[in-house]
């Protein structure tokens, strides 16, 4: 009974989720794609490009809730807010904690350990400085479309991911394909030291690929933020699922963690469909373990730019 | 010095010590082995020679465990003649079983002395476990001081014992094939693959490897299996060759045959035309290339 | 373009290139991100409150201050610390000289042991919780873990999970958990059930995620350190939910002969504490020593190597795993009946990663290492509260040990106290030759 009840609902919830997931998933894809390396801190990336739209937001109309024509340019700010907030932290994550290493040839156990020391960096000190209780955002639009499919009402916050998330899923594609800096991400992945020899600056690309992750990380937090709020603990569930949803995809495949994502949001919506959704995180997680016991290559297959 | 059980040092007779059929192993598209079969008599110095990308490396990955073919079979006739088969089996459990190689690019334990990386090879095959190394059992300690003895020998063996507390990282290029060699003897193996030994050393290097290859062989009764790209140490070697290319068995015979075999010298050379003459490879009687 | 313009732009391209002024801002803005760590909170209604207090202050030129006299410091060293180290003055070079050799060791840990018997006996009650609470049991869990992160090179983020799994389990035997025990057995008889329940659930979860690589085992054991918590917090029926476990009895030892009750007293819980704790270094060191060490070791360097070598890596790896769950599942058990309540928000992630700060900031793979980081960083905030001009709150230290971690593997990634191996491996992996750790998975082929 409960399951025919909700399903739809929780299944077009799961995608809005799904969509939201991809996003994060693609910042660690792409970073893993060029250094081999899980970004473990990109949790805090996604928060603080939450709190970043969040202050923009709220400088801009505080609490009041804008109609209309407004709603739909303060959701591209504050997205846009996001953005700039998740690239500016990614970037500095860049130099600072892996950067060094990168120079001295670190193991990659010292850049996981750097990563880890960073994230707890970051997120504690944001707990500091924002304190420890959440920001909420003021309803930026109608709660209802009034739109119904399949006898669920379709809520106005699954269309606004949905579409934010595939215009950006679309530009990242785009630029993967064909701009120079996505040409140098894709050497970079397949073979950092023949790119460099053709003349690609492994830095710059490097640096970039970050700031890619950063933008879509941040907006994510930002979007994610529209509906619950922003708080400096924000991060760490939905990162981690989003790395579930990177590695189920097949981790460095970009349309994988794109993929991922859609799959983990309903997945874990419909393990939970009649039961409490305490228990959300769980199955998640446990989605996690077995791709990564079962097929740790992913759906797509990873790409880690070796050669098989 | 201990000789390794059942196996008689000069006999080489139709006592098989590997049996492989059929072999076949892919990845994604590139076929690496089509259709590879080979025996290999106990005590008898095989070699396996053929371009780059041949296969040969993926043939010893397989016959170790590391690669899983998607057919064919290995059967492997170590203690006492009884038959196995490695296909489908761990690594590990595949060297226990006696066969132990080197890698084509000594992977050596940088971080150990000399000393240290033998041993490890040497206590594979003791039965301490972690109870018995943290209160050092009588029985520990017993093993530790054999242990310690066997590395030794083995160290002497290649010729290694001065520099049995160098870092392994810190040996110069010919000493750590042969401290490779002495790790992999170590294990016990009835069977040694060994890849490429030889590969970037200088003649003299090379010209100590062969002599110890066949001290392998005669002093310690091990079944050697050669991949090496050095034409004058493969046929002062090799009792017999086989050629792969494209992942195919090309020719078997002992050296003189292949040499003049007009499919190895096509797979080397190329093909003839109208008025090219064959050359055959004939070996360096000086022993250097 | 005007010529200052492009003057400029000259002299900002050198400035980025020059060594110097990298440092020089490096430092500075180091110290201005200290100036904010240590400045005061914000909060929801001010939330820029911390940066303007902390920065837009007349304290923020102190921390400047100290940035530029930083630089201009490591500068000076660079120059002539060179110089100075070759005078070889053999004051300086005494304790590299001395260490190595065994007999010096010893004499030193005799005397640690003897200040470690006799100092709580000259503290008051105060000082003695401390010392079982905050450093004793961190010792030994920095103990435990550093067998699984230095010895074998497996990055366990969840370590704490273990110690739950032993308090829990020390909670069911003693019959203070809503399920019952087949028997209800004293605490001090608990301790074998403790760590055996603590040893098998290290089996059963190592068994299927130890094959993975090192960068999906950490995530793994990360999410699996979560989960513990939403376990405890949900199963009400089992586990007492989120008000936790209280009256765990204290422990007891009835036999002929003797005769031993624990009581709130923490002097004997230090002592129980300390006779594992010594227990545990010996038996770690010997392990070390052993061949099931030189596994670990081989296993860290070079798997594929290893396990053509014979080593079953699987299998050590397990060991490993099982061994530092069953020092936690130890801690867990002396924790929960002395304090003799238990609750989910005991066992935090947090503390996992503290306890793997302790490991890797004091010095992976050494033991003396991870004594002396436990001990240092388990001072080190109570040192940060006593000082006012810290502003510190309790939940800050983790802004400092996220710092502490990246700085250590920036500057000293072998730790305070390497163990002489790893300091190698990591010398070595700087030259390409290695991995120093168990990151390379058996998924990848043999080149």
């Amino acid at each position: 009974m409960c399951f025919t009840q909700n399903f739809w609902s929780f299944f077009i919830g799961g995608i809005a989720n799904g969509f939201l997931y991809a996003l994060i998933a693609l910042g660690y894809t792409l970073v893993y794609g060029v250094l081999q390396l899980i970004n473990f801190a990109h949790s805090e990336v996604f928060m603080s490009g939450g709190f970043a739209g969040y202050f923009v937001i709220n400088a801009v109309i505080g609490q009041s809730s804008p109609h209309g024509l407004a709603s739909v340019g303060l959701i591209v700010l504050g997205t846009a807010a996001g953005a700039v907030g998740g690239a500016v932290v990614a970037y500095l994550l860049e130099r600072v904690a892996y950067r060094p290493l990168r120079r001295r040839k670190a193991p990659r156990l010292a850049f996981l350990i750097s990563a880890i020391g960073a994230s707890y960096f970051l997120y504690n000190l944001a707990g500091k400085e924002f304190g420890r209780n959440g920001y909420s955002l003021p309803f930026l639009f109608p709660f209802q479309t009034g739109i119904t499919v399949f006898g669920t009402a379709i809520q106005t916050y699954w269309v606004v991911i949905a579409i934010a998330a595939m215009i950006m899923l679309l530009l990242l594609d785009r630029i993967v394909a064909a701009t120079r800096l996505g040409r140098g991400i894709r050497a970079v992945a397949q073979d950092a030291e023949t790119a460099s020899l053709m003349g690609v600056n492994i830095d710059r690309v490097i640096a970039q690929t970050f700031i890619l992750g950063g933008i879509l990380g941040g907006a994510a937090g930002f979007l994610f933020g529209i509906s619950s709020g922003v708080v400096y603990s924000m991060g760490f569930t939905p990162a981690l699922k989003a790395f579930t949803a990177a590695v189920l995809g097949g981790i460095g495949n970009i349309r994988g963690a794109m993929l991922g994502g859609l799959v983990l949001g309903v997945a874990e919506n419909m393990g939970v469909i009649c039961a409490p959704t305490e228990w959300r995180d769980v199955v998640a997680f446990g989605i996690l373990v077995a791709v990564l016991i079962i097929r740790p290559t992913g759906i797509l297959g990873e790409r880690l730019g070796r050669s098989a | 010095m201990t000789t390794v059980p059942d196996a008689a040092p000069t006999t080489v007779a139709n006592d098989v010590i590997v049996a492989i059929k059929d072999l076949s192993l892919s990845f994604g598209g590139v076929r690496a082995l089509v259709d590879v079969t080979l025996n290999q008599a106990r005590g008898e110095l095989l070699s396996v020679i053929g371009p780059n990308g041949a296969g040969k490396t993926c043939l010893f990955n397989c016959l170790t465990g590391v690669y899983h073919p998607q057919q064919g079979s290995i059967t492997f006739y170590g203690q006492h003649g009884k038959a196995t088969e490695i296909v489908g089996r761990k690594p590990h459990l595949v060297n226990r079983l006696g066969i132990a190689r080197t890698f084509q690019t000594s992977r050596l334990f940088n971080g150990l002395t000399a000393f240290e990386n033998v041993k490890i090879g040497v206590e594979s095959r003791q039965h301490t476990g972690p109870v018995g190394a943290m209160l050092k059992l009588p029985r520990t300690r017993r093993e530790e001081r054999e242990g310690d003895a066997r590395s030794e020998e083995l160290l002497e063996f290649v010729g290694l014992r001065a520099r049995g507390n160098e870092l392994a990282s810190a040996l110069p290029y010919g000493d750590r094939r042969r401290l490779e060699i002495a790790r992999a003897l170590g294990t016990n193996p009835h069977l040694l693959l060994l890849d490429e030994p030889a590969a970037g050393t200088n003649p003299a290097e090379k010209s100590e490897l062969g002599t110890l290859i066949r001290r392998v062989k005669n002093e310690l009764g091990v079944t050697v299996l050669l991949i090496e790209h050095d034409m004058g140490l493969v046929m002062s070697l090799a009792e017999r060759i086989i050629v792969l290319n494209f992942g195919r068995v090309i020719a078997t015979g002992t050296p003189a045959e292949v040499q003049h075999d007009p499919a190895v010298i096509e797979a080397y050379l190329g093909a003839p035309t109208d008025d090219d003459s064959y050359v055959p490879i004939e070996p360096d009687p000086d022993g250097g290339d | 373009m005007s010529a200052v313009a492009s003057t400029t732009l000259t002299l900002f391209r050198s400035a980025k290139q020059s060594a110097h002024v990298r440092r020089g801002v490096a430092c500075i803005l180091g110290l201005l991100v200290l100036a904010v760590m240590t400045g005061p909170s914000g909060s929801n209604t001010a939330p820029v409150a911390g940066f303007t207090g902390s920065l837009f202050h007349s304290r923020v030129f102190i921390f400047l201050g100290i940035g530029v006299g930083l630089w201009a410091l490591i500068t000076v060293w660079n120059l002539w610390g060179e110089a100075i180290r070759r005078t070889n003055d053999s004051l300086l070079t005494l304790p590299r000289r001395l260490l190595p050799d065994r007999r010096v060791r010893l004499v030193i840990y005799a005397a640690l042991l003897a200040v470690a018997i006799i100092l709580p006996l000259h503290v008051n009650a105060f000082w003695q919780d401390v010392l079982v609470d905050q450093i004793g049991i961190y010792v030994l869990l920095a103990i435990g873990l550093n067998v699984v992160v230095g010895y074998a090179g497996l990055l366990d983020l969840g370590y704490i999970a273990f110690y739950a799994i032993g308090a829990y389990s020390t909670a069911f035997w003693t019959g203070a958990l809503p399920v019952h025990p087949p028997m209800v057995l004293n605490a001090f008889w608990a301790i074998p059930f403790a760590i055996g329940t603590a040893m098998l659930s290290g089996v059963l979860i190592g068994a299927p995620t130890l094959r993975l690589r090192g960068d999906y085992l950490a995530i793994v054991t990360l999410g699996f350190g979560e989960i513990i918590q939403i376990v405890a917090t949900n199963l009400q029926g089992v586990t007492g939910g989120s008000q936790g476990v209280s009256a765990i009895p204290h422990p007891d030892v009835n036999l002929p002969g003797i005769h031993y009750s624990w009581l709130i007293d923490p002097l004997p819980y230090y002592y129980l504490l300390l006779v594992f704790v010594v227990a545990a270094l010996i038996a770690y060191s010997f392990l070390e020593h052993s061949r099931v060490g030189r596994a670990w070791t081989a296993i860290r360097e070079d798997e594929v190597a290893a396990q053509s070598s014979g080593i079953n890596v699987l299998k050590y790896k397990i060991m490993a795993f099982a061994i530092g769950a069953s020092t936690s599942g130890f801690a867990g058990m002396l924790e929960a009946s002395k304090i003799s309540f238990i609750e989910p928000g005991d066992f935090t992630v947090q503390l996992s990663i503290l306890i793997l700060v302790l490991v890797i900031f004091g010095g992976m793979g050494s033991l003396l290492g991870a004594v002396v980081g436990a001990a240092f960083l388990q001072w080190f905030p109570w040192y940060l509260k006593e000082h006012p001009m810290f502003g510190f709150q309790d939940q800050d230290l983790y802004i400092y040990l996220g710092a502490i971690l990246v700085l250590t593997m920036i500057f000293r990634p072998e730790g305070l106290i390497p163990s002489r191996r790893r300091k190698r491996e990591f010398g070595l992996a700087e030259h390409g030759l290695g991995t120093a750790d168990a990151m390379s998975g058996t998924t990848d082929p043999v080149p």
